[in-house]
């Protein structure tokens, strides 16, 4: 947070972000429960660099990831994308920071148009950022598809004559198109192949660089998230576990939740006892969530007082933050 | 690991690309497997074409094929009759020679008569359904994007004054009509004075209760395509062509004004699934314009079904203007169609049969061939069918 000068250095800020979903039943389409997706999510990215978001599915990742984007509301909470609230604005006012905050997706298959060549779909987003003029659109295009590694020939191609990578290439391609700040990575390598999962991320890696874009990386694997990102927040059932910077989360682990993840790992050294229940019910705790700890019911720490208290962040080092207070009281897991 | 990186990119540069095939290309190899959808595709085309011509033949003052011209002498001649020369005048003579299809009772060419028929068909056909596609997709793409969305107190009001009020003056109820307009102006002006206090986090009472939502955008379509499925369309074209004067372009209008619910229902279907798929999400995080991702994004992808739907429907109408004709209800006596040409035949039936059979077997053939066509064109359009050829 130095030499950007006027700008900046906090790109996006994100300050007990909370969004529940209404379950609507019978007829009259009466509102019968709450499934609680964000809960009280706070984090930030500085400018240029990597914030990973980890989490197991249906734990809120993506309701975030659409939060920031506005392509949802949120019911509380503020998100300042470059010191502005952008919380409150509507369609309108919201236009030109559009540009600034792209979104690459999970699935390769569904993140196209089907009946768009690349070269339309692309294009959309130059239209955006103010160039109509064909040959420099052209131009443009050819730059975009050659820096993620795409042959300037595929431009008249039809999407579904591209393998999953090139696919995802494609994807960024189309978020870069308007020269944004920030790029929201909605696991963009989970659906890919180990050895393309390698290229795709060194191709964001590389583009981190090139362009000094700031990433939101979401993502289940902790593997890549450990390579990628800068800091790391982990997420369960809505509500941020753990917030650590990347080494210090891998290197001493203090969320009994982050323990089971690592343990997710095929061959670390992080071994975990199977106390560790990793089968819980998913769905009925974000439906009806016991007061105290979300993580309760899977925790081998589990005592009378998680069920009851509000758990609340400690301070655990340095940026590193946990919520549970058993492992801070005893220092360690 | 800079190295594997450009290594990496370099492959994927090199990477040949697999052979360009369109999506016609595609689309005709698996329609190429379906032979009675070719037949239909045939029959089809061979049906527009004749279509064409029959209107080019049969209209103006001295058309080549005369169907109008009553030759009393050659009545129900049966098909492939020559005419009698000897009792024709001069200008009575058909030019082709030979009655292709016969005559009816009073000596018309049926074959003339057909092709005049066909254009009919052909029109009514296209028209109704195209006027029922434009329906279908407004509303259906309305009820689809937008059917999240609530109808607040103060549009209702203003709805109900402008609707009321645009009533009572086409009743010729001059004063309270446009009282009502005006009632309705007021409404918006509220809404416009509204927009501010709306946005705030206290709300007063009154601009609570205006903007109160009721239904929502998609129950009020959905509803209304409903009430419009109860209706036995049949009839209900009926009662309205027996209210409004006989005439082709009313048919037209009537028929599409009364079959657009499948397209509705079937465009907000595709909607529904398309709002949520990632393509349309990334248009909107890059900003487009509401109106750009519904015609440019979703539309695109939403008109498979409705054109096999489209396919069907002109068969549907085709049968519907056949079957108005033939109640007397349809297109004015002069002019032949189909259905006419069938009402009249069937007081012959034993004596002249081919009055009955020629348009009965054209309307079938034409209705067959569209049905085929479609449902070719549905099983190639929707992968999940493809299995079952």
């Amino acid at each position: 947070m130095n030499e950007m000068g006027s700008r900046n250095a906090t790109i996006l800020q994100v300050d007990n972000l909370k969004k529940y979903f209404p379950i609507r039943r019978g007829f009259f389409q009466k509102i019968t429960g709450w499934v609680r997706a964000v809960e009280n999510v706070s984090f930030k990215i500085k400018r240029g660099k990597t914030l990973g978001l980890v989490g197991e599915s249906g734990c809120g990742k993506t309701t975030v990831a659409r939060l920031i984007l506005k392509l949802l509301d949120a019911d509380e909470g503020q998100i300042l994308f470059d010191a502005q609230d952008i919380t409150q604005l509507d369609e309108k006012e919201m236009k030109p920071l559009r540009k600034e905050m792209q979104i690459i997706f999970q699935d390769p298959y569904g993140s196209l148009n089907p009946r768009m060549t690349v070269g339309q779909s692309i294009a959309e987003g130059l239209k955006i950022s103010g160039i109509h003029n064909r040959s420099k659109q052209n131009q443009r295009l050819e730059k975009l598809l050659k820096m993620v590694g795409m042959s300037p020939a595929s431009s008249d191609r039809f999407p579904h004559e591209f393998s999953g990578g090139q696919r995802q290439r494609i994807g960024i391609a189309r978020a870069l198109s308007v020269e944004p700040a920030l790029i929201i990575c909605d696991e963009p390598v989970s659906a890919l192949d180990v050895s393309i999962q390698a290229q795709i991320i060194n191709l964001l890696k590389d583009l981190q660089s090139q362009l000094e874009l700031s990433y939101l990386f979401i993502s289940h694997d902790l593997n890549v998230v450990g390579y990628l990102c800068d800091k790391v927040a982990v997420m369960y059932k809505g509500h941020i576990m753990e917030y650590a910077p990347a080494d210090a989360l891998f290197d001493h682990p203090f969320h009994p939740y982050t323990h089971l993840l690592l343990s997710a790992i095929p061959d670390t050294e992080h071994k975990i006892d199977a106390e560790l229940n990793a089968t819980a019910d998913e769905v009925s705790n974000t439906l009806n969530p016991p007061s105290g700890c979300s993580f309760q019911e899977r925790c081998p720490l589990n005592e009378e007082r998680c069920k009851h208290n509000p758990i609340e962040f400690e301070k655990m080092g340095p940026d590193h933050l946990v919520r549970c207070w058993k492992v801070a009281r005893n220092g360690s897991y | 690991m800079q190295n594997t990186e450009t290594d990496a990119q370099d492959i994927q540069l090199d990477a040949p690309l697999a052979p360009k095939r369109t999506r016609l290309e595609e689309f005709w190899r698996l329609f190429r497997k379906n032979k009675l959808a070719i037949a239909g595709m045939v029959f089809f085309i061979l049906f527009f074409f004749l279509a064409i011509a029959g209107f080019g033949l049969t209209r103006g003052d001295n058309p080549l094929l005369d169907p109008a011209m009553v030759r009393l002498q050659d009545k129900l001649r049966p098909p492939l009759a020559k005419p009698n020369l000897e009792r024709l005048q001069a200008n009575e003579i058909p030019r082709l020679g030979v009655y292709i299809f016969g005559t009816d009772d009073l000596g018309r060419d049926v074959f003339a008569r057909m092709l005049q028929g066909s254009w009919v068909s052909l029109t009514v056909g296209f028209v109704a359904v195209g006027i029922a596609v434009l329906i279908g997709i407004f509303l259906g793409g309305i009820a689809g994007y937008y059917g999240n969305r609530h109808i607040r107190v103060g549009q209702l009001l203003a709805a109900a004054f402008f609707i009321v009020g645009a009533l009572l003056l086409v009743g010729k109820l001059i004063w309270s009509g446009s009282a009502l307009l005006i009632g309705g102006a007021g409404c918006i002006f509220i809404s416009i004075l509204m927009k501010k206090a709306a946005k705030a986090k206290t709300k007063s009472a009154g601009t609570r209760f205006w903007y109160f939502n009721t239904i929502s955008i998609d129950t009020v379509v959905m509803r209304f395509v409903d009430i419009m499925l109860c209706f036995p369309s049949f009839f209900l074209i009926l009662t309205v062509v027996a209210l409004l004067p006989a005439s082709i372009y009313n048919i037209m209008i009537v028929i599409g004004l009364t079959s657009w619910m499948g397209t509705t229902r079937f465009v907000r279907a595709e909607f529904l699934s398309l709002r949520e798929q990632d393509f349309v999400a990334a248009a909107r995080a890059l900003g487009l314009s509401n109106f750009r991702i519904i015609f440019r994004h979703m539309v695109p992808n939403a008109v498979a079904p409705v054109l096999v739907s489209a396919t069907i429907g002109i068969a549907t109408a085709i049968l519907t203007e056949a079957g108005l004709s033939f109640l007397g209800f349809g297109v004015p006596p002069p002019h032949a169609t189909w259905g006419n040409i069938l009402s009249d035949g069937q007081r012959f039936i034993f004596d002249a049969p081919w009055l009955t059979f020629v348009p009965g077997i054209a309307i079938l053939i034409v209705v067959l061939s569209f049905n085929l066509f479609g449902e070719g064109l549905r099983d190639v359009l929707n992968p999940k069918l493809r299995e079952r050829n």
